[in-house]
């Protein structure tokens, strides 16, 4: 089985959000970068696939030579082979054409990408590429089992989880479930030693033109101080829920 | 040319954000001047949407589509958008309308804007107000292509009533492969979930263990309200993943999020952000949660819940 696992390139959980020239741009002064969380979830299990079913890994970024860091992480942690599309993640739909066609390009049985993207969180990639491919897809996917070509999935729903059973080739919109917390993996240094010899193929872009636009960013207004409610005096909140916020 | 709205229904009711997109998609045919249709799959009374200012509504009944499926459910709302023509589509936030989207995009061609909070600020170019950087931050975007598909974040635009009526039609798409078949579900129907609750009632691992869940339940069924929790206590094994809000987890956009011993970590506190209203009640006065909410009580919870479940069912009593 060859497995593509889709890596986004995004801020650390505990970043500060800030915006530059003018709102217009993700400030990246001082902000750690890491593999988006619900995509190394997805990375796991396809190390899994790989040590108990002999299947190959792939990586795969759209983005530019800064995000080759994630990438070489990716690989310490295990994956085979690295690949970039070299050109700048700009809209969903552009970044999943350029990957629909790295995975028709590698014939890959299994794409694993996270539900989304912790930074834009357009939750939309991983569905496109299997509407570009034409592949079968879970989203939300907690739960996955291959055996030969069938596939066994379980997707988290609105209160609750589903079994579904499906073929591939098959594309999975991954998160926590796939594998747990305390199953990541953190490199080591004959990981990180082996990584840098493994291959990372930069491919030049598909031309694509951007069916959406970022045109600037906006931050939360700041809120207001906390009104503190003594612990011996509870009616009182019930009644600023009831009368001042007017939400019960 | 009529705005498209998918309203997504469950054992034949509309679920609320159903009539909450539907509210958006009026909003969108006013500023375009045209008329709203609505596509409801195996819906029992499609009148209620007229309501919400749907025109007509385009009504499937097919027992295919009992059970949820995204190819099947994006194949027939492309089949009615092409049928009427429209330039812009719109879903919800669920779990099954973003699973659908993405292959709705791809059918129609269109570009998709998700988890947006307001009406467009103007249709031409086509600008929306989108939640991103998980609550710590709103996207202006614009959707460029012919088509347009908007995903409205829920509970932010709210129902919007009407006086309207809505006329209704058979529509008879044709169904595609499914690709995957549904073997089971495990869903408490009993339950509000977090993604429809208005009030969300959370615990962290100040609560102990979870053998103290008891008076969180109990909090969550006087106020008809979904639990949840923090990440450790998900971690930990206490509560399923299922109840862990946050970055890593769900998203939440109640009216009111009542935070029980959660010391509020960046992480958690940008899932919750979008909701209205938040109360925390913690022992720690530093904890962070402070600082994001509305409301506070210092004190041990222990303490707190217990009183609080005795103060709202007398409330609740007068009412």
């Amino acid at each position: 089985m060859k497995i593509l696992v889709c890596i986004s390139h995004v801020p650390d959980t505990t970043s500060k959000i800030n915006f530059t020239d003018g709102d217009t741009k993700f400030d990246t002064n001082g902000v750690q970068f890491v593999i988006n969380p619900n995509d190394e979830f997805g990375l796991t299990r396809a190390m899994w696939f790989k040590e108990k079913q002999g299947a190959t890994v792939s990586v795969v970024n759209v983005g530019g030579a800064e995000t080759e860091p994630t990438l070489r992480k990716a690989l310490a942690i295990g994956a085979d082979a690295a690949i970039r599309v070299n050109t700048p993640a700009t809209d969903a739909f552009s970044v999943a054409k350029q990957l629909a066609k790295v995975v028709k390009d590698g014939g890959y049985d299994l794409v694993i990408a996270g539900r989304e993207s912790i930074d834009y969180n357009g939750g939309m990639v991983p569905g496109m590429i299997a509407g570009l491919t034409e592949a079968n897809f879970v989203n939300n996917c907690i739960n996955l089992e291959v055996d030969g070509t069938s596939a066994k999935a379980i997707r988290e729903i609105d209160g609750g989880k589903e079994t579904v059973s499906t073929s591939l080739p098959l594309v999975i919109g991954g998160q926590k479930g796939l594998v747990e917390e305390s199953d990541l993996r953190i490199p080591n240094m004959r990981g990180i030693m082996m990584a840098r010899q493994k291959p990372l193929t930069v491919v030049e872009p598909i031309d694509v033109s951007a069916e959406t636009t970022s045109v600037s960013f906006e931050k939360p207004i700041p809120k207001g101080a906390v009104t503190l409610v003594s612990p011996d005096n509870l009616d009182e909140l019930v009644s600023l829920l009831h009368n001042e916020a007017k939400v019960i | 040319m009529s705005v498209l709205v998918y309203t997504e229904s469950e054992k034949g009711s509309f679920k609320k954000t159903a009539l909450e997109v539907a509210s958006y998609a009026k909003a969108i045919a006013n500023q375009l001047g045209t008329t709203v249709t609505a596509i409801a799959i195996n819906a029992d009374d499609v009148s209620t949407l007229g309501n919400y200012g749907v025109d007509k509504v385009l009504s499937v009944k097919n027992a295919q589509l009992d059970k949820f499926n995204a190819n099947a459910y994006a194949a027939a709302i492309k089949q009615a958008a092409e049928s009427e023509s429209s330039k812009v589509v719109v879903v919800s936030s669920s779990a099954d309308s973003k699973y659908l989207a993405p292959l709705l995009a791809v059918g129609l061609n269109a570009g998709y804007a998700s988890n947006v909070v307001e009406a467009p600020s103007n249709t031409s170019p086509f600008t929306v107000k989108r939640s991103a950087f998980t609550n710590k931050a709103f996207e202006i975007a614009q959707i460029n292509t012919d088509v347009k598909i908007v995903g409205v974040s829920n509970n932010s635009f709210g129902l919007v009533e009407n006086s309207g009526s809505a006329s209704a039609e058979d529509f008879s798409p044709s169904i595609p492969e499914l690709g995957v078949t549904v073997e089971s579900v495990d869903k408490a129907t009993d339950k509000v979930t977090i993604a429809d609750a208005e009030i969300v009632v959370s615990a962290g691992r100040g609560l102990k263990g979870p053998e103290n869940w008891g008076m969180i339940e109990e909090l969550a069924d006087v106020l008809g309200a979904a639990t949840a929790c923090s990440k450790p206590v998900s971690d930990l094994g206490w509560r399923p993943h299922s109840e862990h809000v946050g970055q890593t987890g769900k998203p939440v956009a109640s009216n009111l999020y009542i935070a029980i011993g959660i010391s509020g970590a960046i992480q958690h506190l940008a899932g919750i952000n979008a909701s209205k209203v938040k109360v925390v009640i913690n022992t720690d006065p530093e904890a962070p949660f402070f600082k994001a909410a509305d409301y506070g009580v210092v004190g041990d919870a222990f303490q707190v819940v217990p009183e609080l479940i005795e103060k709202l069912k007398a409330f609740k009593a007068q009412q």
